[in-house]
């Protein structure tokens, strides 16, 4: 007779969950609560990592702090739960410190957008080769459900009693602006299309970011009366529209509004480490050897 | 092992302390350093900058130092010796990280010219108002390493010594020079590369299913290191962690983890004393010193040794762990010791607090933007044996 475990795992079949090789199972069950997408947007992710062809010795996951900042700690790869906002600088320090390695970035709204945000801006600027997935729920969950960077005008948060009356940032544009090789945003409705870009972001050169919006079913949305985990990504299959290449300008989200989802930017710069290696071989000819080559 | 005759600039030179410092830095195997523009210390970078295209390794200009002190330990994950550099007003945004550093048993040096605080204070004058910054700044409970070079050719030589402590015990090693001995210039010898030992990582040879990432025995508390790439799939965290690396939100994993990380220094604190004596046998009176303020007790010490006083000098070179027992067993044959400091009293608290009472403890402080003046470290001195 065929069991399962906790984990679904078949015990007696050969056919087993692709994920499971990427995952560090033994840490399962995981912290998330009932309703979160972050879980969600892991399965994509371990997804596009399991069928992505790299070699997963050679892949680094690098995560700060709050709810999607423990990510890292069930990815079975190299993987690394940094400080608050810091993910990506000990991100940018891990791929210089070995160029072969291929760094993902993976952590929330508030550590990558208010403590981290000139982290990002800088290294998209310099165009580190780096793919930053940001999970954007709209709040901070790990501390009860306080106002963030990217809380629309309106819904109440801990430290908004009365209702958000500061504006929030349009990642995509943020991300276009400061110039992002490839800028994607989902939500986790679009499971494929989610696991897709981030396959397409692993073998991407350069800054690329990836915004996945994620329900907070326990504070964001019982807060504002939003319902559980399914209302909200019924919101995401009924609200969001597809529009590939639009314009980031347009993408900026509203209170339960229109979600303009797809791949925005999709473009080739050369990265911190080929602008170095190139600018040095010119500059100090042969006494110079390409650095990580 | 010996130094890489690559990155070693063997001769005679005449050069500054920052760049001084930065030469050692290369010649322990430091690859990789970030850094943020402040003075006094820049020069440190700036010449890491220039150097390490030819020798093989890289330099960032971060947007911060909380982004430097952070990019040099994703460095020396990847497997590079590291070290970020700055001065006063940069070492109070890196503090978080210190903490990091600690609890992930991150090799790496930390190099502060210490300049006149608090706040943007006097940034081209000299202080070492830092001391006791780096031994409790980031929050909780740890132990560090802390050297204090007096000269651009100790800038050099003990640089490597910072480098190969901080491989040995896997924790933040602090370099903690001064405006005055970054910027004086001074002969500096660079010895042979073969002459120079450098301290491998210790990098494990056992098979990633039979490696346990923190796992240590009794006689080295600290744990073996892997670089990411290696398949060794290895997951580390600022949180409260198990020997695997797992997070763990427990009082006991919290007292596990804390009993390791201070007994790790603590157990050895007699292999990290560095205290160069000058006739403290027989002396009545014992003046500490360290960093550049050493130079100027020295002036005093001879003129008191003339008028026929019987003064010992006790150089701190490694000033944290402070060596307690050291002096507390000076303390009951002398009469009474002197520290001059260029800070209103930081490590005379450790002196004290070893001392117990036993004898006589005379601070010289100083607020900073010079140095002493010799005379009135004589006076001191002299107070002393009254």
């Amino acid at each position: 007779m065929t069991t399962m475990t906790t984990c679904g795992e078949y015990k007696d079949l050969d056919i087993q969950n692709p994920v499971f090789k990427v995952l560090r199972r033994e840490r399962i069950p995981h912290i998330w609560c009932p309703g979160c997408g972050i879980g969600t947007s892991l399965n994509c992710f371990a997804r596009a990592l399991a069928g992505c062809g790299l070699n997963l010795d050679k892949v680094a996951v690098v995560s700060g702090i709050g709810c999607t900042g423990r990510v890292a700690g069930y990815l079975n790869l190299d993987s690394f739960h940094t400080t608050h906002g810091r993910a990506i600088p000990f991100a940018t320090g891990l791929k210089l410190g070995n160029p072969e390695l291929n760094v993902v970035v993976y952590s929330g709204d508030g550590d990558l957008f208010a403590i981290g945000g000139n982290h990002f801006f800088h290294a998209a600027r310099r165009n580190m080769d780096l793919l930053v997935v940001c999970v954007n729920n709209y709040t901070y969950g790990m501390t009860g459900g306080q106002v963030a960077p990217t809380t629309p005008l309106g819904p109440t948060q801990t430290t908004m009693p009365y209702g958000n009356f500061e504006p929030s940032f349009n990642l995509p544009f943020v991300a276009d602006a400061c110039g992002a090789t490839y800028v994607a945003r989902w939500t986790i409705y679009h499971v494929r299309q989610l696991a897709k870009a981030m396959e397409e972001g692993l073998l991407k050169k350069g800054l690329r970011f990836i915004e996945v919006l994620c329900p907070c079913p326990t504070l964001y949305s019982r807060r504002n009366k939003l319902g559980d985990g399914v209302d909200q990504v019924k919101y995401y299959k009924e609200k969001s529209v597809i529009k590939h290449g639009a314009d980031t300008k347009e993408a900026q989200l509203t209170f339960q509004g229109e979600i303009i989802v797809g791949k925005f930017v999709d473009r080739e710069r050369p990265t911190w480490l080929e602008s170095m290696n190139k600018h040095l071989c010119a500059a100090l000819g042969d006494s110079y050897a390409p650095y990580g080559s | 092992m010996k130094a890489d005759p690559k990155g070693v600039l063997t001769g005679v030179h005449f050069m500054d302390g920052d760049h001084a410092a930065c030469e050692g830095a290369i010649a322990a195997g430091c690859r990789f350093a970030a850094g943020y523009p402040i003075t006094p210390s820049t020069e440190v970078v700036e010449r890491f900058a220039a150097r390490i295209p030819k020798v093989g390794g890289v330099f960032i200009q971060m947007e911060d130092e909380i982004a430097s002190s952070i990019a040099i330990q994703g460095a020396a994950w990847a497997g590079k010796k590291v070290m970020s550099v700055t001065s006063g007003p940069g070492l109070s945004l890196m503090m978080e990280h210190i903490g990091f550093a600690v609890w992930t048993e991150t090799p790496s040096v930390w190099v502060d010219v210490q300049r006149c605080g608090p706040s943007t204070g006097l940034p081209t004058q000299p202080a070492q108002q830092d001391m006791q910054q780096i031994k409790w700044g980031s929050h909780g409970d740890y132990e560090i390493i802390a050297l204090s070079p007096n000269s651009p050719q100790e800038c050099f030589d003990l640089m490597i010594t910072a480098f190969n402590l901080s491989e040995t015990y896997r924790c933040p090693v602090f370099f903690m020079m001064d405006e005055v001995v970054g910027h004086m210039t001074e002969r500096v010898e660079i010895p042979p590369a073969d002459k120079i030992e450098v301290t491998p990582r210790k990098y494990t040879n056992k098979k990633p299913s039979e490696f346990t990432l923190y796992a240590t025995t009794q006689d080295d508390l600290a744990p073996e290191m892997i670089k990411a790439g290696d398949g060794y799939k290895i997951h580390t965290t600022g949180l409260t962690h198990d020997d695997r690396g797992y997070p763990v939100m427990t009082a006991a994993a919290q007292k596990k983890m804390m009993d390791r990380l201070i007994e790790k220094i603590r157990r050895n604190l007699h292999k990290l004393v560095d205290v160069r004596m000058d006739n403290c046998d027989g002396a009545d009176i014992v003046v500490v010193s360290y960093g550049i303020t050493s130079r100027i007790a020295q002036a005093a010490i001879d003129e008191a040794r003339a008028k026929g006083l019987k003064v010992g000098h006790a150089r701190l070179v490694i000033c944290w762990p402070f060596p307690e027992s050291l002096f507390r067993e000076m303390a009951s044959k002398i009469k009474a010791f002197v520290f001059p400091e260029l800070n209103m009293g930081q490590m005379v608290r450790e002196l004290d607090r070893a001392v117990s009472g036993k004898a006589r403890i005379i601070p010289v402080p100083h607020a900073g933007g010079t140095v002493h003046e010799p005379e009135i470290i004589l006076n001191a001195i002299l107070e002393a044996v009254r």
